[in-house]
């Protein structure tokens, strides 16, 4: 066998030739597990790395544009799987895989990653209370977004139904996989354009890989930009994943994610009775209250009560009377008395009091003027003299003048 | 336009308190005993009433659209 027979490649020829033959579609879409070493990020946004196990190396590549949601970064012996497609690079002939998703592996890889985009998102306050939008009341529709299998929508149904029949409106979504993440995106946006006005977003238990899907940064970034309220019910209690971090409530399982969801409509129904008694008794009060006013209004106006009134106003007036009179009866007393102390005193300097010690008065008559002094009177003038007790009537038959001082 | 449960009940219960503050006339109180009533029956036939309907939201070629989804009991 020469050459002659055989024909010759160049290299690039022969480049192609096996690439023709390695991108043929064994190799597309394939999944390998192994270990990152010699990753390098470059400038350019590319992802370069060398994925490997114990005996064997294999050259990978991931392009910028899958790469830019990938929630957490590469890092020298992480276990990872990757999703790829076989190629070829021509200028050094060597074959590549190109990268076009990368999954944490293993448990460990699993958690670190869920730290790593747990601190970012926390850092840039997706989880903050202030953006927590809070759940109506009384929602008249609700929007569930799981899978159409499993318990998980029985129980919510049943959970509801029971509480508080609302409607509800179901989206059939993809919770575990690949293809999960993505539709748990569109089923969130699917429910924001129609009229439900609280989301329940959930999925059954499982292992860390089976809730992967809800520690995607695509999926938390979807629940913290939606306009409706969501509530999480991710696995179960002891479960937490990103998605019930950036919820506005956090349910511990799904049927807890309805009860929160809807009041329960017995105790609505007992509150609204509880309204009801309210109403009645305060209408009976407020009746009660009117008539024992109306009778105790009555009774003021009835002719005995009248009759009473005026009685009682006679009496005050014989009281009113009486008084009047007693006082002024004091009046007139302590007029007597003072009366009677100035007739005392008029009676000391009284001429009465002077005639009782032996003095007398003489008048000339018949003018009856007061005589004083010897010149006041003649000879044969008649006199009258004034004594204690009467008068004397005589003749003037002499006078003669002493001097008695 | 017809109100909410939500509205009714709130409605409902700003008049029970109302009416337990007193300080009203007869008149008024009537009215609102009345109004009262009326909203006590109204919720009550709405909680007796809630019927649980699910719909399936069911996206095609970009479009939305919602379905009768049967309930498997």
């Amino acid at each position: 066998m020469v050459f002659e027979e055989k024909g010759i490649y160049t290299v690039h020829e022969f480049t192609l030739a096996v690439k023709s033959i390695l991108t043929s579609g064994t190799f597309n879409d394939v999944w390998i597990r192994g270990e990152i070493s010699n990753f390098t990020n470059h400038s350019s946004g590319h992802r370069y790395f060398t994925l490997k196990d114990k005996s064997s190396s294999l050259q990978c590549v991931m392009f910028k544009w899958y790469g830019k949601n990938m929630g957490f970064e590469l890092e020298h012996g992480m276990k990872v799987l990757v999703l790829g497609d076989l190629d070829v690079y021509e200028q050094r002939g060597v074959y590549q895989l190109k990268v076009r998703a990368i999954r944490p592996d293993g448990i460990g890889e699993l958690y670190k990653a869920f730290e790593q985009l747990k601190n970012k998102l926390a850092m840039e306050g997706l989880f903050s209370p202030e953006h927590k939008k809070p759940l109506p009341r009384y929602p008249k529709k609700i929007g569930v977004a799981t899978s159409p299998t499993g318990v998980v929508l029985h129980d919510i149904l049943t959970v509801i139904k029971r509480r508080y029949p609302v409607s509800l409106l179901f989206i059939p979504t993809i919770v575990q996989g690949e293809y999960a993440a993505q539709s748990i995106v569109s089923s969130i946006s699917a429910l924001n354009k129609t009229d439900v006005d609280v989301i329940i977003m959930g999925r059954g238990g499982g292992s860390i890989e089976d809730l992967w899907a809800f520690n995607e940064e695509v999926v938390a970034r979807a629940i913290f930009n939606s306009r409706i309220p969501i509530i999480s019910a991710v696995g179960h209690e002891t479960d937490y994943t990103i998605a019930d971090f950036v919820a506005d409530v956090r349910a511990p399982t799904p049927s807890a994610a309805a009860e929160l969801a809807v009041p329960d409509r017995a105790e609505l129904a007992n509150h609204v009775s509880r309204l009801g008694d309210r109403l009645i008794e305060n209408q009976r009060r407020s009746i009660r209250e009117g008539l024992s006013n109306l009778s105790e209004l009555t009774a003021g106006v009835e002719p005995r009560v009248l009759m009473e009134r005026i009685a009682d106003n006679m009496q005050y007036i014989d009281e009113i009377t009486q008084r009047q009179i007693l006082s002024l009866k004091r009046i007139l007393e302590a007029r007597k008395s003072l009366f009677n102390a100035h007739a005392g005193k008029l009676d000391a300097v009284s001429p009465l009091g002077t005639l009782l010690r032996g003095y007398s008065i003489t008048l000339k008559l018949p003018e009856e003027t007061l005589v004083r002094s010897i010149g006041d009177v003649k000879k044969k003038d008649e006199l009258s003299i004034i004594v204690n007790d009467g008068k004397i009537k005589c003749k003037v038959n002499d006078k003669e003048v002493c001097t008695w001082k | 336009m017809e109100m909410s449960f939500e509205e009714s009940l709130a409605e409902l219960e700003g008049i029970v308190e109302k009416l337990e503050k007193g300080q009203l006339s007869l008149d008024e109180s009537l009215m609102l005993f009345e109004k009262g009533i009326k909203l006590v029956r109204e919720c009550n036939d709405r909680l007796k009433n809630a019927q649980q309907k699910v719909e399936q939201l069911i996206e095609e070629n970009g479009e939305l659209r919602t379905e009768k989804f049967e309930v498997e009991e």
